[in-house]
C-alpha cells in the first residue's frame, strides 16, 4: 500500500532503478571476493601483521569472511586472543614498522 | 604498426558485434585501414551485421592451418576500400584455433592495418582467451542492467588478470526516457560501479534494426542517434576529445517538430 502511495507520487525509493543499483553493488562485492580468494588471504596476513603489534593472536585459528544479510555484507573476523603485550608503547611509532 | 583493440562484453546480446562492425567501419570512415576479425566460431555473424555474407571464400580457421594464405581470406568491403573483414569459421567449434595461433594471426595483421578490431564471442571460456589474446587495448560492451553490468564486472576483472589494463566502457541501449524516469540506470551509475572510463553512450535506436537488416553499419547513417553516438566513440578511439552527447529528449514542441521533419 505504502508502495502505491509512493509511486502515485514518484517517490525515490520505488524507483526501480535504485534497486537495480543496490541489487548490483550487493552481488559485486561476493563476485569480487570470490574471484579473488587471494585478496581475502592478503587481508588475513596483513590483519595477522598489524594486530600482532598490540596482541599475541592464534594464526592458525584465526577466521576472515565477507558475511552477506539481506542487504549488507559485512567484514567479520574471528580472532582469538593470547595475550596482550604490556610493552607496546604508547604514542612511539612500533619497532616492527608499517609498510 | 597498428593497434590491436578487442570488443568483449561477458554476456550474450548487448551488442557486442554491432559495436565492432560500427568502430571497424566508423575508423574506415575517417581513412584508417582496417581489418575486422570475427573471432566467434560456430557463430559467425559480423559477416551479416556488414552485409558481407555472400563473399566469404576462406575463413580464420583456414588461415590458420595454413589452407590460404591470409591476404585470401581477408574481405573487402563493399563500401570502404581501406576496410576488410576476416569472418569465421560457421562449421567448426571455438578450439579449432589456439591461442598462439591467434597471437600470430593478429600480430601478422598488425604490420598492415592501423586499427585491428576483434569481435569476441560471448562467455568467458576458450574463445574469449583467444580472442583477448593478442589484444593490446579493450572495450567493454554492456547495456544498462543488472546481469550485463555484472558479467562486465567479470569481464574486467579477467582483463586485468591478462595485463589488459584500463578497458574503454560502451553503454550500449540506454532508454532515455525510462533513465528520466528512474526506472534505468544512467551512465553515472554503470561508471560509478565498474570504475572504468567511458567512451560513449549509445541509446536504443530503431535504426539499428534497420540497418541490421540492411548490412549497412548505422555509424554511416547521419540521420540515427545511435549512429551519431558511435561516430562519436569512433573519435574518441582514434584519440579526439569529444564530450558525451545529450541524449535527454526535449519536451519542447518546436524539438519535436524539428524532429518530425529531420532537422537536428
Amino acid at each position: 500500500m505504502f508502495d502505491f502511495i509512493n509511486r502515485m507520487f514518484g517517490k525515490e525509493s520505488s524507483n526501480s532503478k535504485t534497486v537495480a543499483t543496490e541489487r548490483l553493488r550487493l552481488v559485486l562485492v561476493h563476485d569480487r571476493a570470490n574471484v579473488s580468494p587471494h585478496m581475502l588471504n592478503a587481508l588475513k596476513e596483513d590483519l595477522i601483521r598489524v594486530i600482532s603489534e598490540y596482541m599475541e593472536i592464534d594464526q592458525a585459528a584465526l577466521e576472515v569472511n565477507l558475511n552477506q544479510e539481506d542487504n549488507s555484507v559485512a567484514l567479520v573476523a574471528n580472532i582469538p586472543v593470547l595475550k596482550m603485550k604490556r610493552n607496546y608503547a604508547s604514542g612511539a611509532p612500533s619497532a616492527a614498522g608499517g609498510r | 604498426m597498428g593497434e590491436v583493440i578487442v570488443i568483449t562484453s561477458g554476456k550474450g546480446g548487448v551488442g557486442k558485434t554491432t559495436t565492432t562492425a560500427n568502430i571497424g567501419t566508423g575508423l574506415a570512415a575517417l581513412g584508417y585501414k582496417v581489418v575486422m576479425v570475427d573471432t566467434d566460431i560456430g557463430l559467425r555473424n559480423l559477416d551479416v551485421v556488414m552485409g558481407l555474407e555472400n563473399r566469404i571464400v576462406y575463413d580464420i580457421v583456414d588461415v590458420a592451418n595454413g589452407n590460404c594464405r591470409l591476404k585470401q581470406a581477408l574481405i573487402k568491403d563493399k563500401r570502404f576500400e581501406n576496410s576488410f573483414l576476416l569472418p569465421a569459421a560457421q562449421t567448426k567449434d571455438k578450439n579449432a584455433v589456439s591461442t598462439s595461433q591467434m597471437k600470430e594471426l593478429v600480430g601478422n595483421l598488425k604490420q598492415e592495418f592501423d586499427y585491428v578490431i576483434i569481435d569476441c564471442p560471448a562467455g568467458i571460456e576458450q574463445g574469449f582467451k583467444n580472442a583477448i589474446a593478442g589484444a593490446e587495448r579493450a572495450v567493454v560492451v554492456t547495456n544498462p542492467e543488472v546481469s550485463a553490468v555484472r558479467d562486465a564486472d567479470r569481464i574486467i576483472g579477467l582483463l586485468e588478470a591478462e595485463q589488459l589494463h584500463d578497458p574503454m566502457l560502451i553503454i550500449n541501449r540506454l532508454r532515455p526516457a525510462m533513465v528520466k524516469k528512474g526506472d534505468m540506470m544512467n551512465i553515472f551509475d554503470s561508471e560509478d560501479i565498474l570504475a572504468i572510463k567511458i567512451i560513449g553512450v549509445v541509446p536504443e535506436d530503431e535504426a539499428i534494426v534497420v540497418s541490421t537488416n540492411r548490412g549497412e553499419p548505422a555509424v554511416l547513417d547521419m540521420t540515427s542517434k545511435a549512429g551519431q553516438a558511435y561516430r562519436n566513440i569512433v573519435k574518441r578511439i582514434s584519440g579526439e576529445d569529444v564530450p558525451l552527447m545529450n541524449l535527454e529528449e526535449s519536451d519542447r514542441f518546436v524539438d519535436k517538430l524539428k524532429k518530425l521533419i529531420g532537422i537536428r
